[in-house]
């Protein structure tokens, strides 16, 4: 019995984590195309891709995007999650429900309908219209995040703030938002990590400057390289440090 | 820097419970007051009324002659000391202590020579770069206290603030606290449900009970001469004997109609009030008394408690004739 749990465990993770092991593999093949058999290491294809301007491009275009959109999300979700916490108001639960509720709306939903308002209203495509569109799909999560995470605890310290002199957005920046720290940051990287290899949404929101999986996309359509390969290896990379850098600085110290 | 405070008439509803019942009160600039009372007597409502975190349905609050109707707790003259401290957890004790001075626009030398200052004052000098979390529940209230009295309030409003320490400190704290008072000479409004407490530091006593001022006066008189039956019984145990016509169910009794209050300390074999022959049922040492419950032979049932010298040790059954130095005779509410 021991033995088939270890297998089954081994399964599962071969499962998990085998295509992301096959697409780093054949990041490193001595030939032109990513597939077996392996014919040797080589680094020619992360140097092309390094070379690449518009791929570099678009690698920052990504980085961009993720960070400005993921702090307005950011931004946004905490000040309404502050606000449903402290204030009762009429139809709080609706709210709250609303603000949750795109989390359960498919990604490819909120790129058309936002596509269609972006085309009425005459908003050229471009990052900003991308980033508004991570907005949408963030704003939910970081809100959820750092709702559940008040409490009376600041609660108290807001209202001993306020007793001493502090108006309310000092309030908010000196003693709730870094009360907060860990689930702000905790929403800040996972909203980063989402908008960072978010395909559909970027796809069909941009127009000439592209984030990455766009242009990943586009390198597919010349047909299978080890240079894609490379890309995919890199974007991993990031994600897999983020959430690393998140268990380490963020759940480590919350406990 | 003190204020008097002057409440007039103020009644604070929620819904349809009443929590103040049309409460007036004047507390002298630089008096150590305590407002007593069971959970949900109104004394909290009160102190977040002085604060401003509670706007009162109707009635004034003023504050060194000023109207405090619509001025909102940061621009009032008063500061809280809350009972779960409410310190800021990501500042050092020097940033707590110097947060209402930041918001005050006070630059950062002087508001660290004035957090230093305080500190010392609540006996932690030289800690200013420690945080909360490194102090235990004393040296939190010694904080919460020294970040309140920071800003130089000119009221200083403590709710409850003792509540959460064990019993030991909270008695060292009292005394601490009664010192630190006449040091700075601000107003205390000191809100607790521990009359020991209130006996141990205040100048005047507030008891309250049902939203309403039952009683008040310095600690002596509060306890020996209360004016209801609740703030009697509040501040101490106490034998009630009802008396009618000069009877009472001990026998005849030389005092008013009413209800005749003796606290178990003022019974003895002397006392001009005579109480007769009493035979002792159970006696249990307290250290600095020995507490007897006693039964008067006039009256087979009734009992009283008395409070007997440390050195006496009757017997159960022994009779003893007592009588009272001290009482008062109240009227039931």
């Amino acid at each position: 019995m021991r033995v088939l749990s270890w297998v089954y465990l081994a399964l599962a993770y071969a499962f998990v984590f085998l295509p992301v092991a096959v697409l780093v593999v054949f990041s490193f093949q001595d030939g032109r195309l990513p597939v077996p058999p392996f014919q040797g290491v080589s680094l020619d294809w992360y140097a092309k891709i390094l070379g690449d301007d518009d791929l570099m491009a678009a690698l920052l275009n990504s980085a961009l995007v993720a960070v400005v959109s993921s702090l307005m999300a950011l931004i946004l979700g905490f000040l309404a999650a502050h606000a449903l916490a402290r204030v009762r108001l009429p139809g709080s639960v609706l709210m709250r429900g609303v603000l949750i509720a795109p989390m359960t709306v498919s990604y490819l939903i909120i790129a058309l309908g936002l596509l269609t308002l972006f085309n009425q209203t005459g908003m050229r495509l471009s990052l900003w219209t991308a980033g508004i569109g991570h907005v949408v799909i963030n704003l939910p999560l970081c809100f959820a995040i750092t709702y559940a995470a008040m409490g009376d605890h600041q609660k108290n310290a807001e209202r001993a703030a306020r007793d001493l002199g502090a108006p309310e957005w000092k309030v908010l920046l000196l003693v709730s938002a870094p009360m907060l720290a860990a689930p702000l940051a905790a929403a800040f990287f996972l909203s980063v990590t989402f908008s960072w290899d978010e395909f559909i949404i970027a796809f069909l929101l941009t127009r000439f400057d592209v984030t990455l999986p766009v242009e990943i996309w586009s390198m597919l359509k010349s047909g299978l390289s080890p240079a894609t390969n490379a890309v995919g290896s890199l974007v991993f990379l990031v994600s897999v440090t983020l959430v690393v850098l998140l268990e380490v600085f963020v759940f480590r110290r919350a406990k | 820097m003190t204020a008097g405070v002057s409440i007039h008439n103020v009644t604070q509803r929620y819904g349809t419970a009443l929590a103040l019942d049309g409460v007036s009160l004047e507390i002298a600039a630089g008096e150590f007051v305590v407002l007593l009372g069971p959970s949900g007597c109104g004394k909290t409502t009160l102190l977040n009324i002085i604060g401003g975190f509670a706007e009162p349905t109707s009635g004034t609050v003023l504050i060194g002659g000023r109207d405090m109707a619509g001025v909102a707790p940061k621009d009032r003259p008063t500061t809280t000391v809350f009972q779960d401290y409410a310190l800021f957890p990501h500042m050092t004790l020097a940033e707590n202590v110097g947060f209402g001075l930041r918001m005050r626009g006070v630059v950062k030398p002087a508001r660290d020579a004035k957090a230093e200052e305080m500190l010392s004052l609540v006996g932690l000098s030289g800690r200013g770069t420690r945080r909360p979390h490194e102090l235990s529940g004393g040296q939190r209230q010694r904080v919460a206290l020294a970040r309140a009295l920071a800003v130089e309030p000119d009221v200083l409003l403590l709710d409850e603030p003792l509540g959460a320490l064990d019993l030991k400190l909270r008695r060292a704290m009292q005394d601490e606290l009664k010192a630190i008072q006449r040091r700075v000479g601000t107003t205390f409004v000191h809100v607790t449900h521990d009359q020991e407490e209130a006996m141990a530091i205040a100048d005047r006593i507030v008891v309250m009970n049902g939203g309403r001022i039952e009683d008040q006066g310095p600690p002596r008189q509060v306890y020996l001469r209360p004016k209801t039956l609740f703030s009697a019984g509040f501040m101490g145990e106490v034998n009630r004997i009802p008396v009618k016509g000069g009877q009472s169910p001990l026998g005849p009794l030389p005092v008013a109609d009413g209800v005749l209050c003796l606290r178990p300390e003022a019974i003895s074999d002397r006392g001009p009030l005579r109480l007769g022959p009493c035979r002792v049922v159970e006696t249990t040492f307290f250290g600095t008394h020995l507490r007897a419950t006693v039964e008067p032979a006039a009256a087979p049932g009734f009992h009283l408690t008395v409070h007997l010298p440390q050195g006496a040790a009757p017997a159960i059954g022994t009779v003893l004739d007592l009588g009272a130095e001290d009482h008062v005779v109240l009227q039931e509410a």
